[in-house]
């Protein structure tokens, strides 16, 4: 099996992946009643039929980029933060504070005061986690989600509250936002008429900056390393414990930035619901993206289409835009199913054989030149067998690329 | 399942031939195993013994050539088929459920016991006792696997493969993770199955290999390059064959010259994981330029000494000093900073980060330097150039400094780990099991530069278990029983007996 049947087994592994996340998908919409086809094909290609349906892609996509790009932080560190969600609403209350407390400063230090605002406030949410993990081993997924409820509570209280727009009280109408954010909190938009914001522009900075944070400094290294394998980090004179705190500062300030952005830039207030789910996508979108900001990019972009065009089945073929849920659930089952496959060495040089057999069934003539090369005695399967895995179910790293190579 | 009817007469392997990209793993491999006869299947790591044995298993299947079982070919799918044919493997890192016990574990694989949705657990234990019998394998039936020893573990991994119905074993390097006294008793116990089994053993330990096979084959890179009667040969010419050239294992033949006191504990005492003094009183002191073999029985207080030194466990009471500096309690950074070298016991998990490349592994303590940074920002062309100057130096064997590092042999783990910790300029060096499963090139190189860094005026603290290690390197000998040292003794009047003693815990007044 060589390089180019490796990459051809990788795709194999992708595109059946994908094709049992949309059977399984498939399966419900039948059991609702539904046409699946006529639905994906909703799903699919309506979104991309005019420039309000691309724009409107790009917008989903900001704060699921900036949401995963923390998750791939975390989760690149070993601690798994389930609480974006919770993130995000501190991010937006923190940047609308700041937007409604100080409204007389001028445009060029308010919009940025009030992002960085949000930013804290996610990190302040995520370092909660954080610092009960580092100090008191308390379990993330646990205080993370927790932390999720508590926001949502805080965020309820304070827009149906002390935060509650003095209008909806004098109107009667009593809808739970918070007042508009003054002109000078606003995030620009590119296109006028659309409601693309000047938010991509950062969250494509930001991807790159996390690129080189993780695989360029000597701070991603040590992330990395506390994350891979803490007990080689901690040899290594790596205090794991302050960098799983960092992980989260960052997953939080992240999260909370992608609620400031999309307040201030798509909404120009508070409003419930704001984060729609974006907090759970995130993850979805960062798992799908490798957990590197070159994949999260596109994934990202990729769900900002599933989301819209969940949203348009509703109207198109009467099916609840909620479906999109059942889609992602799919899609992570088949992700995680997926990478075992990818990684069992057992099987890659099974299929790569049948690949082999039927992309050029006249290469067994030529074969005798591979043989030269096999100074090198540990390349490949034939070690990750000998020395670490014996049996296909145990076959955790087999002699994968590592994760420098695939950060450059 | 064949249950046991059919006898396996004979097993063959005829001219197979396994392609990985860019490597050829096993290169018209032949083999022949008579019944009841055992079969030694030698090689260093990454020979291509274990591919050979997956082959066999079904895990892999062929490039070419065919495995015959009685004289007929056989085309295993997956190790249910070759297990069906009576063939069972008992791979080198157990394959058990730690929180069942024993009868559970054997209960998992025993289809016979599984009456739909029931399971017979009467038969599972009838079955157990039967084979403990037959074989003389001891085992505890209603134990938790977690609750035993490495060895016991060992005997239920056989005590499986048996009820299970193998008439034919396999065992993977099976006493690599054993202690010595362990290795002794398996090596009894399975003179004793041999008997009514035909066996293939995998291994690179010659004296094993001696003591247990009747016929041996031996692999380099793929191929076989020898096919004989164990008894005809000695373990030296095997060796060679082996390698490649012929192996003398060093012996530190340098003139005791002492050096001054280098690192020293004093009055040391430290809590093992359960809480228990893992140290209790321990008194050390290694000088610079000197090897000091710490001789004990695992779980005397080894690693607890060894991570007290490097940082990893605080210590309740004494001191350390590093060349007069206090280090107690420091964390591992800094007595990384302070010219402290460690190669530890797990070299997997600790001494490497797996999924890292080659190249970062190599940098592992030294990244945030100024020679492989700056100004927080890594500098990738120094970390490629100390990559490749280090894989040339310590001769690390592997496709490029890009690859995983997990996915090397434990050799040339353990040769990065070395060349990171040695590379360094330590002035002290912490050395735990450095040999401990590797073949006899790999513990040849490693106790060269181990040697070699002595005389450079490094420090050197050897824990083994291993008697001859010790014996061969050492200047001065301690001896560790219950967190304590029994007696230091000069290298040069060691003898086996004597530390075998004082390793008991018996003082010789």
């Amino acid at each position: 099996m060589n390089k180019a049947t490796k990459t051809a087994y990788g795709a194999v592994v992708v595109v059946l992946a994908a094709l049992v996340a949309v059977a399984v998908s498939s399966l419900v919409l039948v059991a609702i009643g539904a046409n699946p086809l006529a639905t994906f094909k909703v799903i699919l290609t309506e979104p991309l039929k005019d420039l309000f349906g691309i724009t409107e892609i790009l917008v989903r996509s900001v704060p699921l980029i900036l949401v995963a790009l923390g998750i791939a932080i975390s989760f690149r560190s070993g601690i798994l933060n389930i609480g974006a969600e919770g993130q995000i609403q501190l991010g937006i209350i923190s940047a609308t504070l700041v937007a409604l407390f100080l409204p007389d400063l001028p445009k060029a230090l308010l919009l940025p005061l009030a992002l960085v605002a949000g930013a804290l406030g996610g990190a302040l949410w995520g370092g909660i986690a954080g610092a009960l993990k580092a100090r008191l081993g308390v379990n993330e997924i646990l205080s993370t989600v927790m932390l999720n409820y508590i926001a949502a509570q805080l965020y309820s209280f304070l827009l149906r509250g002390p935060l509650l727009d003095p209008a909806e009280i004098t109107m009667g109408s009593g809808t739970p936002q918070s007042m508009r954010f003054p002109k000078a909190a606003w995030l620009d938009r590119i296109i006028p008429g659309t409601r693309l914001h000047w938010g991509l522009a950062v969250a494509l900075a930001l991807a790159f900056l996390v690129w080189l944070l993780l695989w360029r400094t000597t701070i991603g290294f040590k992330m990395r390393a506390a994350g891979a394998e803490a007990k080689a980090a901690r040899y290594a004179g790596v205090k794991v414990e302050r960098y799983l705190l960092v992980a989260m500062l960052f997953a939080g300030g992240f999260a909370g930035l992608a609620g400031a952005i999309e307040a201030t830039g798509v909404h120009r207030r508070a409003i419930e619901g704001i984060s729609s789910g974006y907090g759970f996508s995130g993850i979805v979108v960062a798992l799908f993206g490798g957990l590197h900001p070159a994949g999260i990019v596109p994934a990202a972009a990729f769900f900002g289409l599933l989301l819209l065009g969940a949203d348009m089945t509703q109207r198109a073929v009467g099916v609840p835009a909620n479906m999109v849920l059942v889609l992602q659930g799919s899609i992570i089952l088949a992700i995680v199913s997926a990478r075992m496959l990818a990684n069992n060495p057992y099987l890659q040089d099974r299929v790569g054989r049948r690949l082999e057999r039927l992309l050029r069934p006249r290469r067994r003539a030529t074969e005798a030149d591979l043989a030269p090369e096999a100074a090198a005695s540990d390349a490949a399967p034939a070690n990750s067998a000998t020395s670490a895995t014996p049996a296909p179910a145990s076959a955790a790293a087999p002699a994968e690329t590592s994760d420098a190579e695939r950060g450059s | 399942m064949g249950g046991e009817g059919a006898r396996i007469t004979s097993l063959g392997l005829e001219g197979i031939t396994k392609r990985f990209p860019g490597v050829l793993a096993c290169d018209g491999v032949s083999l022949d195993v008579g019944e009841g006869e055992v079969l030694a299947l030698v090689g260093e790591n990454g020979a291509g013994k274990t591919t050979l044995m997956n082959i066999l298993m079904g895990l892999y299947r062929p490039d070419e050539g065919r495995i015959l079982l009685n004289g007929v070919e056989q085309r295993f799918r997956s190790p249910s088929d070759a297990f069906a044919a009576g063939i069972g493997m008992v791979h080198q890192h157990f394959m058990l459920v730690p929180n069942l016990t024993v009868t559970e574990n054997v209960a998992l694989g025993m289809r016979s016991a599984h009456r739909g949705l029931r399971l017979d657990m009467k038969a599972v234990r009838r079955r157990i006792a039967e084979v403990s019998e037959r074989h003389g394998l001891p085992v505890q039936a209603e134990a938790y696997v977690w609750q035993l020893s490495v060895g016991e573990q060992q005997r239920v991994e056989l005590v499986k493969t048996l009820c299970l119905g193998a008439r034919f074993l396999i065992l993977d390097e099976p006493t690599s993770a054993l202690t010595p006294q362990e290795t002794d008793e398996l090596i009894a116990l399975l003179k004793h199955m041999t008997r009514e089994l035909s066996v293939i053993f995998i291994s690179h330990k010659l004296h094993e290999v001696k003591a247990l096979s009747d016929t041996v084959t031996i692999l380099r890179q793929g191929r076989v390059v020898f096919r004989g009667r164990t008894a005809d040969h000695s373990p030296a010419d095997l060796a060679a064959l082996m390698t490649g050239h012929e192996v003398v294992l060093p012996c530190n033949a340098c003139a005791d010259e002492c050096g001054k006191p280098l690192l020293v504990a004093r009055d040391l005492k430290v809590r093992g994981d359960r809480g228990h003094l893992a140290l209790d009183g321990l008194e050390l002191e290694l000088r610079s330029g000197e090897i000091l073999g710490l001789a004990g029985v695992s779980g005397n207080g080894q690693r607890e000494l060894a991570e007290a030194i490097n940082g990893l466990r605080r210590i309740e009471s004494g001191s350390i000093e590093l060349a007069g500096e206090a280090i107690a309690n420091l964390g591992p950074e800094e007595v990384i900073a302070k010219g402290m070298g460690y190669i530890p016991e797990d070299r997997n998990t600790e001494g490497i980060v797996p999924s890292f490349s080659i190249k970062e592994n190599l940098v592992l303590k030294d990244f945030g330097t100024p020679a492989f940074s700056r100004a927080s920002f890594l500098r990738l062309g120094a970390i490629d150039g100390n990559a490749e100057a280090l894989k040339e130096r310590f001769d690390i064997r592997c496709p490029s400094t890009k690859t995983a590092a997990g996915s090397l042999s434990g050799g040339n783990i353990q040769k990065v780990i070395l060349a990171r910790e040695l590379a360094r300029g330590p002035k002290a060096l912490v050395a735990v099991y450095p040999t401990r499963g590797l073949d006899m090139g790999a513990e040849e190189y490693i106790h060269n530069q181990l040697l070699a860094r002595r005389c450079e005026g490094v420090g050197i603290l050897l824990i083994s278990e291993e008697l001859e290690e010790i014996m061969n390197l050492s200047d001065r000998i301690a001896v560790i029983y219950k967190g304590r040292v029994l007696a230091v003794i000069p290298g040069k009047d060691a003898t086996k007996a004597r530390l075998g003693m004082l390793m008991a815990g018996v003082v010789d007044e």
